[in-house]
């Protein structure tokens, strides 16, 4: 859906994007020429209005006071949209609680592991009767929770191990959420989503002790902001998540979160290590500040910038989550694929950090500057 | 963070929450995983369909329903061992008194009025509790910590007041929308379905009839012979028609302003539709009344659509006639409703009809309900971030880690790259009249106001009190009660119509009054000054009261009411210290730079202070002034 309406914006009006000088601006966006923005909006409203079939009276009673945030052609947009997700813990479970609400299409869960004492821990979705959960999947348990809370969204259960998926079954989304997953199955499933000829956004979300991490790739795209009077069309290119932390540390602008630079060392830890996402303990610490140590060498950073501290928060907390922060980058992560689906409002590009000891909830842009991304 | 210390200090603490709404939903839910074990809750309100797309607790199954008892088995469902004791009833009920407020560690808010929220207030300073205060529009939200004695109270800082609008300009000279809508929710609406008792400004200003002579023949009233349709285009004619006549016949008004059209029933309606009109509700409207709708016969189905100034004159003769036809037994005890949809149907469809008349555009349906509705935004997410940082600071609360309390605001757009901003929490007022006990100033005529119009328009309406007792001196004037015996009672009724310099005990100038309510056990003294004249657009109350931070006047729109105002704060604002290992970038980057920056984070965060988000669902738009002889004098002269 988001594609077919980006596909209207640009070809069919024969319009030529002018990449102005915005290029070598942090965020690289890109301003059509303005007076050009008023025939692009009209051409694609009248669009919208002729594809986009009308709310139903059913729909705009249960969405009245989201359709007064985002109006009913976002609302619309949404009610098409197919989503993805995968790693069925809090946060993903907050997640999904929040698309739900908002009204998307549908929804796919993937997750084969079953329930544990931990899974029910941070996951409202699970009831806590034994009876419930032994012997069904994660993903069947929030599942049956889901469906519940809006008839509307289709919610279902896709069994598999998602790395081996293949490009074909990515294309049926328009947008993927993948959370406690390897740093190769990240790269791996952020690949296959750039491969295919529409664009899907992709997302990576992590909560580890009362720290959370957002990532998203967006590909190549385009959104508008009304400024004042006028509405000026903005345009963003993201990096894949192997590109954006492929960026030399000391290349990074100077105040980048630490969580930024700890998560990678703790992500490298579990990847040289061959452990399971989270699959840390306190003992684990001596190991992470030598790989910490290394890493900042070889990028030249001072240590000072991964705190041993922060470090070691991270690895005491190990798969647990704070049901707190949970919601809360649950909620942030909802708003994000709220905005790359319906068009709008202004993504993020293309980390955010949050961690509650400082209560900052930051975003940082991690591309490479040199080569436009 | 989640040590042993801070599972203990959770597991221990006894909270109480205040709302079970979109906040609410949220904030049980989180609670609840977060190792919270005794949690009350209490909300008045039952679950409406419109509350389903974000208070996630709640099925359509549950539509009527206690929304606190219906939380709580829902939280039951995942956490069962834990203990949730729900009370459907209004937080300003006498029995939610200081003692009840004093069994709990820490109060948690999630309200949607102002009201409400100035009442937690008082009865957590009154009881010694800290209070954690939250609000949500659209994708802006705030929480803010209030612990008595260390950081402000709810009331320290000025908010925004509900927005009221000159009485002529409701009347006469309408130049937006919202001056249609208020027209026609609360005069036209209110003459025709309402009490008809009440004063009502509808035709003061386009019938000098009413203040020379006896009332001749009630305009409004239906005659004996007439039928429904007849009676709905003269009632069309004359405030659409004749009015605006009447109203262009005084030159002056329309010197600098547009000049209105008057419209007449039969100049947008010909004879043929209207006789349509008269034909279609036997085949459509049901016995119901709650689900009346004259939308429905006419063929008009979508609510963003916006009608034509015929189709909305259809509209308002069906919605007049389907009251009188359907609902006869409910018309002259009405109000208002934004969940009735014939009530809304009404009102958007003469606050169309009027605005096309003063060259205003006309609106949906959809956008009209939203405003004569006060229809506050609201997503899931907002609610689900800002009760996972009520969580955080409750958390904080409760292990009692003063240095670290932060007032956080949840952006639309990042500022220095933030979309979550913490603050650090400002020190009390210290003329705040209600947590520093400072003597408040009001300016009033003695000779004319009554005690009955300081009650409303200073004691109720501005200082938030339910339960009030006035005394000047030891001698008690006034004073609200279950158990006064009946000479008392007779007496404060007599007072109430006094006005304030022949009291038994007069106030007049330099006299100081006591005000207390002994339910928020909240005291304040208020000296009296006397004035003669007040100015009628700027000081409609016909009293100014003074020495507290004044409200700032809300924008017009909801989702402006955020963004809009100056800041009268003198309050200077800290933003959160970097933690100790930024010290490097410290050196690095020079001090200049870092303090530069510091203050344009104050200068940010000044811009969102003065902006308290208010999700109030009710009183943001309401028709102020002309209920008091004194104002209406200031007004003829």
């Amino acid at each position: 859906m988001v594609k077919s309406w980006r596909q209207h914006l640009l070809p069919e009006t024969g319009l030529k994007l002018i990449v102005s000088a915005a290029d070598q601006q942090p965020n690289s966006r890109c301003l059509l020429s303005r007076n050009k923005i008023s025939m692009i909006s009209k051409f694609s409203s009248l669009r919208l209005g002729m594809d986009g079939e009308e709310l139903t009276e059913q729909e705009t009673a249960l969405y009245d006071r989201q359709i007064r945030v985002w109006g009913a052609d976002a609302q619309r947009r949404l009610s098409k949209a197919r989503i993805l997700v995968y790693g069925m813990k809090g946060t993903v479970a907050e997640f999904c609680k929040n698309i739900v609400l908002a009204g998307v299409g549908s929804l796919t869960l993937v997750d084969d592991r079953v329930a544990t004492e931990e899974a029910l821990s941070s996951n409202f979705l699970i009831p806590s009767d034994e009876k419930v959960y032994v012997g069904k999947t994660l993903a069947e348990l929030c599942c049956d929770s889901l469906k519940d809370f809006n008839p509307m969204v289709r919610v279902s259960v896709e069994k598999g191990n998602l790395s081996s998926f293949g490009v074909e079954f990515f294309e049926k989304f328009d947008a993927v959420v993948v959370s406690c997953v390897s740093l190769a199955a990240k790269k791996l499933i952020n690949d296959k989503c750039r491969k295919l000829s529409k664009r899907i956004a992709f997302y990576t979300v992590d909560c580890r002790d009362s720290c959370g991490e957002i990532f998203v790739d967006l590909q190549d795209y385009r959104y508008s902001k009304k400024k004042l009077e006028e509405t000026v069309e903005y345009r963003l290119y993201y990096p894949t998540f192997e590109e954006a932390i492929s960026v030399p540390w000391r290349l990074l602008p100077r105040k980048v979160s630490k969580l930024y630079f700890a998560m990678r060392v703790i992500e490298k830890f579990e990847e040289t290590e061959g452990r399971n996402p989270g699959e840390v303990s306190i003992a684990d610490l001596p190991g992470v500040l030598k790989l910490k140590q290394d890493l900042c060498t070889v990028h030249s950073l001072n240590e000072s910038h991964v705190p041993d501290t922060l470090l070691e928060r991270l690895v005491a907390a190990s798969t647990r989550e704070f049901p707190p922060v949970c919601a809360i980058v649950g909620g942030i992560l909802g708003q994000e694929v709220i905005k790359a689906i319906s068009g709008k409002g202004e993504p993020f590009k293309n980390f955010f950090f949050y961690d509650a000891m400082d209560g900052k909830g930051i975003i940082e842009d991690v591309s490479d500057s040199n080569n436009g991304r | 963070m989640a040590s042993q210390l801070q599972l203990s200090a959770v597991k221990g603490a006894k909270v109480l929450m205040v709302g079970a709404g979109g906040i609410g939903c949220e904030l049980l839910k989180t609670l609840a995983l977060s190792g919270f074990q005794d949690i009350h809750i209490i909300d008045m309100d039952t679950i409406e369909v419109s509350n389903l797309n974000r208070q996630f607790l709640f099925r359509q199954s549950h539509v009527g329903q206690s929304k606190a008892k219906v939380a709580r088995d829902a939280v039951l469902k995942f956490r069962p061992q834990i203990n949730i004791i729900p009370y459907h009833a209004n937080v300003k009920d006498p029995d939610f008194n200081v003692d009840f407020f004093k069994q709990f560690n820490v109060v948690l808010n999630g309200l949607d009025n102002l009201d409400a929220r100035r009442h937690v207030n008082r009865l957590c300073l009154a009881a010694n509790v800290p209070l954690v205060e939250s609000g949500t529009t659209g994708f802006l939200g705030q929480v803010t910590v209030h612990v008595k004695g260390r950081t402000e109270c709810y009331e320290c800082q000025p908010k925004p007041a509900p927005k009221t609008y000159p009485v002529c300009t409701i009347t006469s000279t309408p130049s937006k929308f919202v001056h249609c809508i208020v027209w026609a929710k609360d005069l036209l609406f209110s003459k025709l379905f309402g009490d008809r008792n009440q004063e009502n400004d509808l035709n003061t200003r386009s019938s000098d009839a009413a203040s020379s002579s006896e009332p001749v023949e009630d305009v409004f009233e239906r005659r004996k012979d007439e039928d429904i349709e007849q009676y709905g285009r003269r009632i069309f004619d004359h405030v659409f028609g004749y009015n605006i006549e009447l109203a262009l016949s005084n030159e002056e008004t329309w010197k600098n302003r547009n000049r209105p059209r008057p419209i007449y029933s039969k100049d947008v309606i010909s004879d043929e539709l209207a006789q349509q009109n008269g034909n279609m509700d036997r085949n459509f409207a049901t016995d119901d009344g709650s689900s009346v709708s004259a939308m429905v016969p006419l063929g008009m189905k979508n609510p963003q659509d916006i009608w034509s100034l015929t189709e909305n004159s259809r509209l308002f003769l069906e919605a007049l006639k389907l009251f009188f036809t359907k609902r006869e037994k409910e018309i002259g005890n009405l109000s208002f409703d934004k969940d009735d949809q014939l009530a809304v149907e009404f009102v958007t469809s003469a606050a169309n009809i009027r605005a096309a008349s003063f060259g205003i555009p006309l609106h949906s349906l959809f956008e009209a309900k939203g405003i004569a509705g006060n229809i506050v935004h609201a997503v899931a997410t907002t609610n689900a971030v800002i009760a996972g940082l009520i969580v955080i600071e409750a958390i904080k609360v409760l292990q009692n880690d003063v240095k670290n309390y932060r007032m956080t605001y949840c952006l639309e757009h990042p500022s220095k790259k933030m979309l979550l901003m913490p603050v650090e929490p400002f020190e009390p007022n210290k003329s705040c009249y209600v947590c520093s006990e400072t003597p408040l100033l009001l300016e009033i005529n003695t000779q004319r106001s009554k005690l009955k119009d300081f009650v409303e328009k200073i004691v109720r309406a501005k200082l938030g009190m339910n339960f009030p007792l006035i005394m000047q001196g030891s001698a008690l004037l006034y004073e609200v009660g279950d158990d006064l015996d009946e000479d008392m009672v007779a007496n404060y009724a007599a007072n109430l119509e006094k006005v304030l310099a022949e009291l038994p005990s007069p106030v007049t100038g330099g006299t100081m009054l006591t005000v207390e309510d002994l339910q928020q056990e909240f005291s304040c003294n208020i000296n009296i000054k006397h004035r003669e004249e007040f100015d009628e657009e700027k000081e409609p109350d016909g009293m100014l009261l003074s020495g507290w931070t004044q409200p700032l006047p809300a924008a017009e729109k909801a989702d402006k009411s955020i963004t809009n105002g100056a800041s009268t704060s003198k309050t200077p604002i800290i933003p959160v210290e970097p933690e100790k290992d930024d010290e490097i970038d410290k050196v690095s980057t020079g001090k200049k730079r870092k303090l530069s920056e510091s203050s344009e984070i104050a200068e940010e965060t000044r811009n969102h202070k003065q902006l308290q988000l208010i999700d109030d669902e009710d009183d943001l738009v309401m028709l102020d002034g002309g209920d008091s002889d004194s104002y209406k004098k200031n007004r003829l002269q």
